[in-house]
C-alpha cells in the first residue's frame, strides 16, 4: 500500500499474475508433439488412414461431449443425434448437389451439417437448463431416439434402414478427391479437427470459457455475480452441437455413406466412453480415448474377434475404480505429485 | 435517515407451505447505512436475504432497489443493477483458483464475460483490480490456489473479496465469521470494517461482539417478522429483545 496506487502502471505483482493466467492458454510441448504425430501418422501409418480418419472423426464427437459434459458439467447420452443430423446433412447435399457445383462441395458440406446439427442443439437446448444429471440424461437420450426413428421412417428421404446411397462429395478444395486409400479422407479430417480444436481450445481459455467451469462448479454464485447461467448453457450446447454435427458429416463424406447406424444410441454411449476413458475436461481426453477406444477395438477384435467387448468393458471398469478422472486424470495426479516433490515442504 | 432509500422491502411474505417463514416485512435501507440483522434460529433472516437477492421469489409483496421495483428481476439482473452477497456457507467455484473467481467475476460487472476468443489474463485492467483486492483482503498469497484447496477462513474472505469485486452499491454478508477459528476472525472484522461507506451494507449475524462493533441501526427478526428496529444503544437496552433474543446473556456495548 505504497503511492503506487495512484500509478497506472500495473503493480508487479498484477503482471506477475498475469503471467500465469496467460501461461495457461500458451502450447505446451506435448501438446505440439502430440499433433506432429497425428499429422505425421499419415506418413508412418499409410495402411491405417481409414482406421485413422475414422478416429479423427470420433474424437471430434468425444471432443463436442467434453464441451457440455467436461467443462459446462452437462451430462449428455444424446450426442450422436447431432452427429446423425450432420452425417445425413452433408450426405444428402453431397448427394443431391453431386454436378451441381458449389453444393456438392465437402466444406459447404460441413457448414451445412453443423448449421443443421446446431440449429436442432439450440432448439432442444432449454431441455438441459433444468433438472439433475438424471433428467438430463434421460432428456438427451429422448431427443436422440426420436431421431433415430425419425431417420428410420423418412425412407423417402434418408434411404431408411438401407441408408443414404450415392453420397459423393466433390474433390476437397476443389482439388484432391476422396481416394480409395484414405489419403484424402485421413488429411481432410484431421485437419477439420485440428481447426475446430484450436477453436475450443481458445474458447475454453477465456473468461467465457471459465465461465462455464464456475457453472458447473456453482450455479448459484454465478448467478449471483451476475452470470447469464441460461445464456451461456444454451451457447455451449448449441456449439457442441455444430461441432457434433460437423464430425457427423465428416463421417458421411468421408465413407461415402449414411445409415441409421450414424444416429444408433451406441454411437453417444461409445462417444461418452471415450471421454471417460481419456478423461473429461483436458480437450484432449476425447481424443486420446478415441485412439486408445478404436485401437483396443481393432487389436482385440482380431485375436479375440467374439469376446473384444468383455475386454474393452473390463478395461473400463477397471479404469473408472481405480483411476477416476481418465487417463489424462492420472497424468495430472502424477505431474502433481512430482511437482510437490520438488517443492521445499 | 435523510439519506436515499437503496433497498426496501414492502410487506414481504414467504411461506412454505404451512409455516410463515417472512411475515409481511417493511424493510428500509438507506445509503451508506451499517445495519445489522439479527434474529433467533429459525427467524427468517436467510429467507429474508435469499428474496432480497433474488434466489426465492416472494410469495408477496414488492422489493425495491435503487428506487426500481425489482421484485420479479433474476438474481443475475439484481447483481448487474448493484446488488451483491456473501452466502452463509461458502458458494465458492472449487475448481478455480481465487484470482480466476476474481477476474471472472470483474469481467461479468464489466459485460466481458462472453469473450470467447481473448486469454482469461489478457485484460490487464482486470486482473490489476484483482490482485488489488485480493491484497486489500490480505490473501494476495493464496491468489493462484485451487479455491478448494483453501483454509476455511481463506474461503470466507474470498466470499467477501468476490462480492467487492462487483463493486456494488447494497451488499448483503450473511454471517461472513461463521465457523471461523478465533485466531482468523480479526482479519474478518477488520475487513468488514474497512468496506467503503459508499455501499451499504446489511451483516446477518450471530456474533453479538460483530454486530455492535460495526452496526449503526439494528433490526430484530423474530418468527418471520421485523420484532424491533433502533440504534445498537436501544436494541441492547430493551427488555423484550432480552427476553426474546439475547435470554439470560449479558450485553455490554
Amino acid at each position: 500500500m505504497t503511492d503506487q496506487t495512484h500509478s497506472t502502471k500495473p503493480s508487479p505483482e498484477a503482471v506477475a499474475a498475469r503471467a500465469v493466467l496467460l501461461g495457461r492458454a500458451r502450447w505446451g510441448l506435448p501438446e505440439i508433439a502430440f499433433w506432429a504425430i497425428a499429422f505425421g501418422a499419415f506418413f508412418f501409418m499409410p495402411t491405417k488412414l481409414s482406421l485413422l480418419s475414422e478416429i479423427a472423426i470420433l474424437g471430434l464427437l468425444a471432443l463436442s461431449i467434453d464441451l457440455v459434459l467436461g467443462y459446462a458439467g452437462i451430462v449428455t447420452l444424446g450426442q450422436g443425434a447431432f452427429f446423425g443430423i450432420g452425417a445425413y446433412a452433408a450426405g444428402l447435399a453431397a448427394k443431391y448437389g453431386a454436378g451441381a457445383a458449389p453444393w456438392s462441395d465437402p466444406l459447404l458440406g460441413l457448414l451445412i451439417a453443423g448449421a443443421a446439427a446446431g440449429l436442432i442443439g439450440l432448439l432442444t437446448s432449454f431441455l438441459v437448463l433444468r433438472g439433475s444429471d438424471l433428467t438430463r440424461l434421460m432428456v438427451t437420450l429422448g431427443v436422440a431416439l426420436i431421431v433415430d426413428e425419425l431417420v428410420n421412417q423418412m425412407k423417402w428421404l434418408t434411404g431408411g434402414s438401407d441408408g443414404l446411397q450415392g453420397v459423393l462429395p466433390a474433390p476437397v478444395l476443389g482439388v484432391w478427391d476422396f481416394d480409395l486409400y484414405g489419403k484424402t479422407a485421413y488429411l481432410y479430417a484431421l485437419g477439420v479437427l485440428f481447426v475446430l480444436f484450436v477453436i475450443a481450445r481458445a474458447i475454453v481459455k477465456s473468461p467465457f470459457g471459465l465461465s462455464l467451469q464456475a457453472i458447473k462448479g456453482n450455479p448459484l454464485r454465478a448467478r449471483a455475480i451476475g452470470m447469464p447461467v441460461n445464456g451461456r448453457l444454451v451457447a455451449i450446447y448449441t456449439l457442441a452441437s455444430v461441432y457434433a454435427g460437423i464430425a457427423g458429416g465428416l463421417a458421411a463424406q468421408t465413407t461415402q455413406f449414411a445409415s441409421p447406424d450414424y444416429v444408433a444410441f451406441h454411437r453417444s454411449a461409445d462417444a461418452l466412453l471415450m471421454l471417460v476413458f481419456g478423461g473429461a475436461g483436458h480437450l484432449y481426453g476425447g481424443l486420446i480415448g478415441s485412439i486408445i477406444f478404436r485401437a483396443m477395438q481393432d487389436y482385440l477384435g482380431n485375436i479375440t474377434p467374439q469376446y473384444w467387448q468383455f475386454w474393452l468393458g473390463l478395461t473400463l471398469v477397471a479404469l473408472v475404480l481405480f483411476v477416476r478422472g481418465g487417463i489424462l486424470g492420472l497424468f495430472a495426479k502424477m505431474r502433481d505429485r512430482v511437482l510437490r516433490k520438488g517443492e521445499p515442504a | 435517515m435523510s439519506a436515499p432509500i437503496v433497498l426496501e422491502s414492502r410487506q414481504l411474505v414467504k411461506r412454505f407451505g404451512g409455516i410463515l417463514a417472512t411475515d409481511h416485512v417493511d424493510f428500509r435501507l438507506p445509503e451508506g447505512a451499517r445495519h445489522a440483522l439479527i434474529g433467533p434460529n429459525g427467524a427468517g433472516k436467510t429467507t429474508f436475504v435469499n428474496q432480497l437477492s433474488g434466489v426465492l421469489k416472494p410469495t408477496s409483496g414488492e422489493i425495491w432497489l435503487g428506487g426500481v421495483d425489482v421484485t420479479d428481476w433474476s438474481a443475475r439482473r439484481r447483481a448487474h443493477a448493484g446488488l451483491a452477497r456473501t452466502f452463509q456457507i461458502n458458494q465458492l467455484f472449487a475448481d478455480l483458483t481465487p484470482i480466476e473467481t476474481l477476474v471472472l467475476t470483474i469481467a461479468e460487472r464489466e459485460n466481458a464475460g462472453w469473450a470467447c476468443m481473448r486469454a482469461v489474463g489478457a485484460r490487464t485492467d482486470f486482473v490489476t483490480e484483482a490482485v488489488q483486492l485480493l491484497e486489500q483482503l490480505g490473501i494476495g498469497e493464496i491468489a493462484h490456489t485451487r479455491v478448494g484447496q483453501l483454509a476455511y477462513g481463506k474461503q470466507r474472505l474470498l466470499e467477501i473479496a468476490v462480492a467487492l469485486a462487483q463493486k456494488p452499491k447494497v451488499l448483503l454478508l450473511d454471517e461472513p465469521a461463521a465457523g471461523v477459528p478465533e485466531h482468523e476472525r480479526e482479519q474478518i472484522l477488520d475487513v468488514v470494517a474497512a468496506l467503503p461507506s459508499s455501499v451499504a451494507l446489511i451483516l446477518i449475524e450471530h456474533d453479538m461482539h460483530l454486530v455492535f462493533r460495526f452496526a449503526k441501526s439494528i433490526s430484530v427478526l423474530v418468527n418471520g417478522g421485523l420484532f424491533v428496529e433502533g440504534t445498537p444503544e436501544e436494541i441492547a437496552n430493551d427488555p423484550r429483545v432480552r427476553q426474546v433474543y439475547l435470554g439470560e446473556e449479558a450485553v455490554h456495548v
